[in-house]
């Protein structure tokens, strides 16, 4: 493992304006790793050439501006596919989307590119972010760093590229995208640090739709202050995005002071579920102690339309992904089914699409389309909003009562095989999010942090869930128990 | 009062074989905004030009795009609204209406199923002097119009202009409170008239930015009467709904032969069959598109892109302040402020430039010349050319002067034409054209006596007749007026030929 490409984005910006390294160096030392390892299958679409000229613009831009270059001057990053970025391919892991070259560059792409990022390639990750595995992506699985024997493991999903690669270091920080977990659960399995911001703070312009109103983008990262340097650069308002949020854009990073004094951080009892591993539970309640340790407050919650959010999620997400999804139907851009004589604009549709999707992007568009037709409607997704209300109101009222963040864990279990999962009902992979839809569902911010590893070795990560637009609170706290779990642990390289 | 009171028309009777029907007709009138940019996108809606022309990466639906909505749009549904006396909705929200078309990039249309923009509103719809027909308008909504496929370029494919998608239109809807196809008709155009003056729509039906999708049923004389009381539809026959007609006439025709279809089939012992129909003008007919059965679930939802659509009060205020005055209160006021017939004001106010040329020229005139000679010289004239006001070649000022020369005496009406038509052609101004080509008229009533001495003295035949048959004197006053080549003042020659012949 180069030891540029392990640094942190915190060490890399430093190191990068002392003049200890160039962008150039650190670009080159993470395209080295990324040759190495194409086992992982993290990086589908690796761009060096653009990476090289940013480098060197990057450090043009250090050079001209020292210590006020942005933080993120100079870092190599990974983007996940999911982002749409100028003449890259940028196609979902999706047949579908086969070739397709956008004329555009995401806002979140085109503001870490202003801000001197230099982008390596494009990141593995489930078709249209629908998934827990990477196993639904064209491109194949990609492979978590960390194995304790000879199975190869999931690096969880959707954003399973952008796990993979920064937890292998072969780049500083990756895009991930959270719809129902895809940021956290993936960075729980591969012992990083993954933050899913309030919704409305990262615009989705660019970004390839799944649930319009749950989707979110967010950084992933090796450190808590690494997530706040990348997120600085991500965050903002975009009037293209009707959905962000006109908002100030606070110092993430100024907010990590490590005094979490006098906090209340809520421990909802509705998250010990039934038949959850006791090293889960011991690992929840080592976290609430360091916590407490650091001069918080621990206050046991109540959140109590919480066993509803799984399928009120699984009802939303779909009915939004069967509309999103309509525009892939091979008039304009990407695949098209080859037609047989005589076949016309129907078996188009049809062909391209059944061709074209992989078998969970047409389940859930088919879910999607039931729980939207005339007649189910009110029964199914006029009554997961409902839900949705009721669930977003459960934590209005802990926050009113004066907590100040949630702690739950981050998943139900650590990173499983690839393939373990392939003959198991659906329902089985949905339940990896049961920690995180809450928080997509209330819009409100999240964060994995890794916090342990359990009886094989495998990473373990709790969730910190904060206020809406408290960002930096959370983080500090955050950072806080990053600290006092004192992990370490690194994936032995393997690949 | 401005407002002119009237009696509510009857409805249609068609005779069937074996008795008398009614019909009943509902409205979606779709009215393209009148803005330049489009509803969700900034590209641009002009027409005609190339195809896929003005296409946005969001028109195109390309990944990721997003829709931001276009603030012009809003304001002239909510000026549209205002104008048709609707309530306003200061909370509304955009739903998505889902279908595959290769001429909808998005797979879905972005409408206000749930919650338009603009609630309950009414147009009184003008049948002939002292009758109009007051239809209730149930909402308008803004939403998105889908591009243009194109089947007859080629054998094997079908060709997609996107120009048009994304377009704002406002569709509008009414009650089915009107009762045949004149109403129809007469309903469509006072939109448009209205849309006009308020400028929100520019009404152009020929390029579809106003179509209308019309609801027809038929009935039994009194049906309809029960159907207003309990509000219970089941009084009303089944519906059809004739989608996208562009033309009044073809509005007229379909309403006519839909009508006619209904009635046949339920006098032959049959059902009509509730379905989407299509007008064809060239067989004057309309036929099936597609049944109940086969209609879309669209699967409207909440648009996820977009915040619901939040409007001030004062906004609307300042909006409504802003208005201008509307055809209606126009049409009143002419018929008071001028003392012109209703059926005149209708004419002058029909289109706002016309209104806006009658009231230069009638500005300190007599109105009801003013209003003769706009609607019978100018308007007849500017028809027989084919242009429009607009066009004219005697502007408002023009007119006015030759009807200020009119009323001094200067000219006779019979020298204005002719002095119109000088201006038409020529242009100039009609008071230095009256002098310099000696038109003005004989006041001079020695110059006029002599011309009548003269004429008396050199046809006494001529004198004896007049005295037997006093008609004859029309003769005399001939002559004067032709040695004088016209200019002569009839009223000053009659009497003095009278008196000469001593009649």
């Amino acid at each position: 493992m180069s030891e540029l490409s392990s640094l942190s984005i915190a060490e890399a910006r430093d190191a990068l304006r002392r003049g200890d390294v160039t962008a150039v160096e650190l670009t080159e030392a993470c395209l080295r790793e990324i040759e190495a390892a194409d086992a992982l299958n993290a990086f589908v679409h690796k761009t060096p050439e653009i990476a090289m000229e940013r480098a060197r613009a990057a450090d043009a831009m250090l050079k001209e501006k020292g210590d006020e270059a942005p933080g993120m001057c100079g870092i190599p990053v990974g983007i996940k596919d999911l982002f749409c970025t100028e003449h890259v391919p940028s196609q979902a892991a999706s047949r579908i989307l086969e070739n397709f070259r956008p004329e555009y560059e995401s806002t979140v792409t085109a503001q870490l590119k202003a801000a001197g990022a230099v982008m390596l390639g494009k990141l593995n990750m489930d078709e249209f972010a629908m998934g827990s595995s990477n196993e639904h992506s064209v491109y194949g699985p990609a492979v978590n760093p960390w194995r304790v024997d000879e199975r190869l493991l999931t690096p969880g999903g959707s954003s399973g590229g952008s796990a993979a690669a920064v937890a292998a270091r072969l780049c500083l920080g990756a895009t991930g995208t959270d719809t129902g977990g895809s940021i956290r659960q993936p960075a729980a399995f591969t012992g990083i640090v993954g933050l899913k911001p309030t919704y409305g703070r990262c615009s989705r312009w660019g970004i390839v739709a799944f649930a319009s109103s749950l989707d979110q983008a967010g950084p992933m990262t090796r450190t808590v202050r690494d997530a706040a340097i990348m997120l600085q650069a991500m965050a903002g308002h975009d009037p293209k995005d009707s959905t962000s949020a006109d908002l100030p854009l606070p110092d993430f990073e100024a907010a990590i002071t490590g005094d979490i004094r006098g906090k209340r951080i809520g421990i909802p009892r509705e998250y010990r579920m039934e038949g959850m591993p006791a090293e889960i539970e011991a690992l929840w309640k080592q976290g609430a102690e360091m916590l407490r340790d650091a001069g918080a407050e621990i206050v046991d919650i109540s959140l109590p339309h919480t066993k509803y959010a799984l399928p009120c999620y699984y009802v939303i997400a779909p009915a939004e992904a069967s509309s999103n999804l309509a525009r892939y139907d091979g008039v304009r851009y990407g695949y098209r089914a080859k037609l047989a004589k005589g076949e016309g604009i129907v078996e188009m549709y049809e062909k391209t699409r059944a061709e074209g999707f992989g078998p969970e992007v047409q389940r859930r568009v088919m879910i999607g389309t039931y729980v939207l037709s005339a007649g189910f409607y009110d029964a199914y997704y006029n009554r997961a909003r409902k839900v949705r209300s009721l669930i977003k109101r459960d934590f209005e009222t802990v926050f009113a009562d004066g907590i100040d963040a949630i702690l739950t864990p981050a998943t139900p279990s650590a990173a499983f095989g690839l393939g373990e999962m392939s003959e198991a009902d659906p329902v089985q992979m949905y339940l990896n999010d049961v920690f995180t839809v809450t928080v997509n569902l209330a819009g409100l911010p999240g964060i994995a942090v890794p916090a342990g590893l359990d009886s094989q070795g495998l990473p373990l990560g709790l969730q910190l869930i904060g206020r809406p637009w408290e960002e930096g609170e959370l983080l500090n706290l955050a950072e806080t128990l990053e600290r006092a779990a004192g992990f370490v642990s690194k994936p032995e390289k393997w690949w | 009062m401005l407002d002119l009171s009237f009696e509510a028309p009857k409805p249609k009777v068609i005779a069937g074989a074996k008795h008398d029907w009614e019909m009943v007709i509902g409205l979606e009138v779709h009215a393209q905004v009148a803005s330049k940019a489009k509803l969700f996108s900034g590209a641009s809606t002009q027409f005609g030009a190339e195809p896929n022309s003005n296409v946005s990466f969001v028109d195109a639906a390309m990944p990721g795009m997003l829709p931001v909505i276009n603030e012009f749009c809003v304001e002239q549904a909510v000026r549209t609204g205002l104008g048709l006396k609707a309530k306003i909705n200061l909370w509304s929200a955009f739903d998505r209406k889902n279908y595959f078309y290769p001429d909808l990039p998005q797979g879905y249309q972005i409408s206000q199923l749930y919650h338009p923009i603009v609630g309950e509103g009414e147009v009184i719809v003008d049948m002939g002097p002292g009758i109009a027909r007051r239809v209730r308008i149930e909402r308008i909504h803004l939403e998105q119009d889908a591009g243009k496929s194109i089947h007859d370029m080629d054998p094997n494919y079908t060709f997609v202009d996107l120009n048009r998608t994304g377009v704002a239109l406002m569709e509008i809807v009414s009650r089915p409170d009107i009762r045949g196809p004149e109403e129809a008709a007469a309903y469509v155009a006072k939109l448009r008239q209205i849309m006009r003056y308020l400028g929100t729509c520019d009404g152009n039906m020929q390029n579809g930015n106003l179509r209308a999708d019309v609801n027809i049923s038929v009935c039994r004389p009194g049906d309809y009467e029960r159907f207003l009381e309990t509000g219970d539809a089941s009084h009303l026959g089944t519906r059809c709904e004739i989608k996208n007609m562009n033309s009044l006439r073809f509005i007229q025709a379909a309403i006519e032969f839909e009508a006619r279809r209904q009635i046949a089939i339920l006098e032959d012992g049959g059902e009509v069959v509730q379905e989407t129909r299509l007008y064809d003008p060239d067989r004057g007919e309309t036929r099936s598109m597609r049944s109940k059965e086969e209609a879309h679930d669209y699967r409207y939802f909440p648009c996820p892109d977009l915040l619901p659509l939040e409007i001030e009060e004062e906004w609307v205020e300042a909006i409504r302040a802003s208005l201008p005055e509307l055809p209606d209160e126009k049409k009143a006021r002419f018929v008071s402020q001028y003392g012109i017939t209703e059926y005149d004001a209708g004419v002058l106010t029909a289109e706002l430039a016309n209104a806006e040329y009658f009231e230069a020229v009638a500005q300190g005139r007599d109105g009801k010349i003013a209003a003769n000679w706009v609607i019978n010289e100018l308007f007849g004239r500017l028809n027989k050319e084919g242009l429009s006001i607009e066009e004219s070649p005697v502007s408002a000022e023009q007119l006015g002067g030759i009807l200020d020369l009119m009323a001094k005496g200067d000219i006779s009406s019979k020298i204005a034409k002719e002095l119109f038509e000088i201006v038409w052609t020529e242009g100039g101004d009609p008071a230095e054209i009256v002098e310099a080509r000696g038109m003005r008229q004989v006041t001079d009533t020695a110059a006029i006596e002599a011309e009548v001495d003269r004429i008396i003295a050199e046809n006494p035949a001529q004198v004896e007749k007049a005295k037997a048959n006093p008609k004859v004197a029309g003769w005399f006053v001939g002559q004067v007026m032709k040695a004088t080549g016209g200019k002569a003042n009839p009223k000053a020659v009659n009497e003095i030929v009278a008196k000469k012949l001593g009649l």
